[in-house]
Parts: C-alpha cells; sequence; structure tokens
C-alpha cells in the first residue's frame, strides 16, 4: 500500500509512522502541512500525533486549518481511508471529518500508560480483527466529548470503535476511537506497539496487508 | 476599535480547569460557590471599521475557527 503521513509544526510522531508502515511492507510518502496534495493518489492517510501548532486555541484546531487538510477532505470524500493518531483525531474531529471534541483530561495530569481496550466496531478500512487489544496512551487532552444526542447517533450507527476497559482519562461512554465511514480516529498510539521489546505488537494488527 | 470574545465551556460539558481552579480557591474563599475556566481573545480591526462590521466579523470568526461550539460558548464585548 501506498500511505501518505501529514506533517504539521509540532508533530511528533511522524517518523514512528513512518517506521511502524515500512515494517509492514508499505509505501511511505510525507505529505507537508503547506501543500496540496492528490486526493487520490494514496491508498491511505494517517494524520500522526504530537503538538500541532502547540496545541494553541485548542488541540488540532489550527492544523486542521491548513491546506494539507483541504486536500485530506477532498481525499475523504473519495473513499480513501483515513486514520488520525492521538493529535490526528483531534484535528479530524475539528474538521467536522469525525464527530466529538477531545478535551483535557478530567483529573488535568498527561497520562502516559499502556491501555487495554476493547474493540466495539472494527470499519471496512480500519479493522483489528479482534476483540482486545493493548496499546499505549500518552496525552493530556483525550478525554472523548460528545453531547447526548450524538452520541446516541454515534451508538445507533456504530461509530464507536474502542472503548477502554479502565477509563482513563473521563471519556464519554469510554470511548477510544470512532469511526465514519472510511474515516477513524484514536487516542491509543498504535505505532508504539510494533515490537516485544515495546511492550507487545498488537499495533501491528491495524495496518496489515489485508 | 476591539471586539473581545469571551469564550467558556458549555455548562454541560465538565470543566476540569475551572473544577480544579475552585477546589484550590474554596477553603480561603468560602462565598464562593462556582468557578469556570476559559479563553479571552482580543481582536484589534483597522481604523475606521464600523462597531457593527466589527461585531459581525467576530461572530464569524469565533464560529470558523475560535470557538468550537459543541463544547464552548462565547460572548462578545467591543471597545472603542
Amino acid at each position: 500500500m501506498k500511505i501518505g503521513i501529514l506533517r504539521f509544526l509540532g508533530t511528533n510522531c511522524d517518523y514512528d509512522i513512518w517506521e511502524y508502515a515500512k515494517t509492514l511492507g508499505h509505501e511511505c510518502e510525507w505529505l507537508w502541512y503547506k501543500d496540496h496534495f492528490d486526493p487520490k493518489g494514496y491508498d491511505r492517510i494517517i494524520i500522526p500525533g504530537g503538538f500541532s501548532y502547540g496545541d494553541y486555541l485548542r488541540s488540532g484546531a489550527l492544523a486542521s486549518r491548513t491546506p494539507v487538510m483541504d486536500s485530506v477532505k477532498q481525499a475523504a470524500q473519495n473513499n480513501v481511508p483515513i486514520l488520525g493518531i492521538c493529535n490526528g483525531f483531534q484535528i479530524l474531529c475539528e474538521i467536522g471529518l469525525l464527530p466529538g471534541a477531545l478535551l483535557a483530561n478530567d483529573q488535568r495530569r498527561f497520562i502516559d500508560k499502556w491501555v487495554d481496550l476493547e474493540v466495539v466496531n472494527d470499519s471496512e478500512s480500519w479493522n483489528w480483527g479482534e476483540k482486545n487489544v493493548r496499546m499505549p496512551i500518552a496525552h493530556g487532552e483525550g478525554r472523548y466529548f460528545i453531547d447526548e444526542q450524538g452520541l446516541k447517533q454515534l451508538e445507533e450507527h456504530g461509530g464507536v470503535w474502542m472503548r477502554y476497559k479502565d477509563n482513563p482519562n473521563g471519556s464519554v461512554a469510554d470511548i477510544a476511537g470512532v469511526t465514519q465511514g472510511n474515516v477513524a480516529g484514536l487516542m491509543p498510539h498504535p505505532e508504539r506497539a510494533i515490537y516485544e521489546w515495546m511492550g507487545g505488537t498488537d499495533g501491528l494488527k491495524l495496518l496489515r496487508e489485508s | 476599535m476591539k471586539v473581545l470574545v469571551k469564550i467558556l465551556p458549555k455548562p454541560e460539558v465538565l470543566d476540569s480547569a475551572g473544577r480544579a481552579t475552585f477546589n484550590a480557591l474554596k477553603s480561603d474563599f468560602e462565598s464562593l460557590s462556582a468557578c469556570h475556566l476559559g479563553k479571552l481573545v482580543e481582536l484589534e480591526f483597522n481604523e475606521g471599521v464600523s462597531h457593527e462590521k466589527a461585531l459581525q466579523e467576530a461572530e464569524k470568526m469565533a464560529q470558523s475557527l475560535l470557538i468550537n461550539p459543541l463544547v464552548e460558548e462565547c460572548e462578545f464585548e467591543v471597545k472603542e
């Protein structure tokens, strides 16, 4: 697969994603935040984690208004699978490709630890192929929020992708990841779970060639 | 001409920063019943821009970027 990897000022998981995709034999290309790209030119697009624009205003807000995101929107319209991890998830919510918002953790602390997750609804393009996975989280603003009506719709349409088994940050309905069509976002980092020495390899399951 | 955009979390959203600040204040200030923490954005407009125009533009800016209407609400104040 040919994978486009976005980079903003402040992205810090870009090389991890590159390594992650290369490990699984995929071809990778960088997509710079100031540039547009061919929305049909990639099999998949990944928005990595980090602190784009230093999380100014709201995490992901300023990154979501950049030229590269115009192309991401077009790619989404063309049904190209798009994945946002951590800050990438925040950006996809800010631009409206995914419902909800990510707010400061309820205990106001940055959390960095491994978590157990339940896969609730796998989507066609982004799937784990199993019910239980374990990955690290590392975020200060990962508390998923959606209003009551939005949550109802999300649950009814199978948009809840993953839930925390032990909610670490106060997310509504223990939500760790959501999907909408071919777009998916999650707070945990699959690229940090690809070698045994890291603590686990569940991350590999998401990006394997299907 | 300046417009202040005062942004606060919506009441139904848990304001963890406000809550933490409230907890720090309440032991010394018994009269305090709540504390909410938000943001203040000061927008400066070119000379000659009317009050109405500045307010209109500020409202558009708020909707398009400054607030996330799912979790935040805002008030505007025009300063000459």
